[in-house]
């Protein structure tokens, strides 16, 4: 009976580790997105987000992802409201992604992914520096997005293999 | 042709429109929700501040607390770094103790007669000091700032200075009840008035979003100056926020005018809130 409920327990944490994975990376203080390197960062956040709603859109809702944006604003101190509307983009184009595609393929997203994140990027530049006169560094965008492109097989497989080897069970 | 068109639509009403079992809102919602989040933080209504604040204050602390664990391993690694170089930090520091305590007569000579000679002019500093702790220096390619633990209600107050040490570090740009947010020199948004010394040019210095800071606005051949030898930034006091004499940074000839910083800003743990008062200022 008490590894019924262990494994039960198990279940629901592993259903809900995306969420806790997103709310993790936007409460830390540990981003990927600025990793102190020179010439080199990427969108985590992007990552999980573009993946669990085109691959999984039941494990991450959009109200939850729109409580994370607003959060990661107050964190990194940009305007309200920015990374929200820019992560709900991304769930609009991968909502789409799903409702053409027949046969998901890997590559098909991967480039799917290039056009999202140049797509949201530029929506936030343009309103961080034309609306909201925010000087951004254009090169750190352009640097962001193309390591976010590349980065993107690499956790495509990780969390493919998380999702084959947890999801299966507790469906 | 119109068969595709349709599709299309489909597609994007039902990515827009559609809810699945589990979402109580749908995308169109919730991208209107987030646009009007937008529009409304613009407006400096009372009670959108207060609303801006209070989210400010709960998301702060939680990310302070979730961030627990990950700064203890920071100082751990940290503390270990400085364990290990203790014997080569230690000679270091004893000869810079030796050259120091000898500069500090010829210091506090040059202060005292700096005292009566403001006092002659009727010109005093007099600054309110305040001690926070860093709460979270997340920094981003955006924005180059920290969160700090005082707030409106240990009287801090948007533009005061931010002193690691003696050395500027950056201003305050955003006060809530209990804490508030401080641009880093190094925000490519940061414009501090400065003076060159020893040569005297007054220049502007701003960030580059980069750890190290650039000169702007001054005379076209300040750069002939810096092949003389190694200038110190100070703040010039020009716009009265803060004091004049405040060390900023320092441009050597190796680095082609770039501003070294003299504050670490990512090891820093407290810092002091400051305002000056100058001159017959009540």
């Amino acid at each position: 009976m008490s590894s019924l409920n262990k494994s039960r327990f198990l279940q629901i944490f592993l259903s809900y580790l995306p969420l806790l994975i997103l709310f993790f990376s936007v409460f830390n203080e540990f981003d990927f997105n600025y990793l102190k390197l020179d010439y080199f960062s990427f969108n985590f956040v992007h990552l999980i987000i573009f993946f669990w709603t085109l691959r999984n859109p039941d494990h991450l809702g959009y109200l939850p992802i729109f409580f994370a944006g607003i959060i990661n604003d107050v964190i990194i101190g940009i305007p309200i409201g920015i990374s929200s509307l820019c992560y709900l983009l991304i769930c609009a184009v991968t909502g789409y992604i799903r409702n053409i595609t027949l046969s998901p393929n890997f590559i098909k997203d991967w480039i799917s992914l290039l056009f999202t994140i140049l797509l949201i990027n530029s929506i936030q530049v343009i309103i961080l520096d034309l609306i909201f006169l925010i000087q951004v560094e254009y090169m750190d965008y352009l640097i962001n997005s193309g390591f976010t492109f590349l980065f993107y097989p690499i956790f495509f497989h990780n969390f493919q293999f998380f999702k084959r080897t947890n999801f299966k069970k507790i469906k | 042709m119109a068969s595709g068109r349709d599709d299309f639509v489909i597609a994007i009403r039902s990515a827009f429109l559609k809810k699945k079992d589990k979402q109580k809102f749908s995308l169109l919602t919730l991208i209107f929700l987030s646009i009007f989040v937008i529009i409304l933080s613009n407006f400096n209504f009372k009670i959108i501040k207060i609303i801006k604040s209070s989210i400010n204050e709960v998301i702060y602390r939680s990310s302070f607390l979730i961030s627990i664990p990950e700064n203890y391993l920071k100082n751990l690694k940290q503390n270990f770094n400085l364990h290990m170089g203790l014997y080569e930090s230690y000679n270091e520091t004893k000869t810079e103790l030796e050259d120091l305590k000898q500069k500090q007569l010829l210091v506090n000579f040059l202060r005292i007669e700096n005292e009566k000679l403001r006092s002659l002019i009727d010109e005093n500093i007099k600054s309110n000091e305040i001690f926070a702790k860093v709460l979270i220096d997340k920094e981003s390619p955006y924005l180059k700032s920290i969160v700090l633990n005082k707030g409106s209600r240990e009287n801090v107050k948007i533009g005061m200075a931010i002193i690691d040490g003696v050395y500027l570090v950056g201003q305050v740009i955003e006060v809530n009840y209990t804490n508030s947010r401080a641009l880093l020199l190094s925000d490519l948004n940061s414009k501090i008035p400065s003076v060159l010394e020893p040569n005297d040019i007054q220049a502007v210095i701003s960030g580059t979003g980069d750890d190290f800071g650039i000169i702007e606005h001054t005379q076209n051949e300040y750069e002939k100056k810096l092949d003389e030898g190694d200038v110190i930034a100070y703040t010039s006091g020009l716009g009265g926020l803060f004091k004049p004499g405040i060390p900023i940074g320092k441009i050597s000839k190796e680095k082609n005018g770039k501003i070294s910083f003299f504050s670490d800003f990512t090891q820093l743990n407290y810092v002091k809130i400051t305002s000056y008062k100058i001159g017959g200022e009540k």
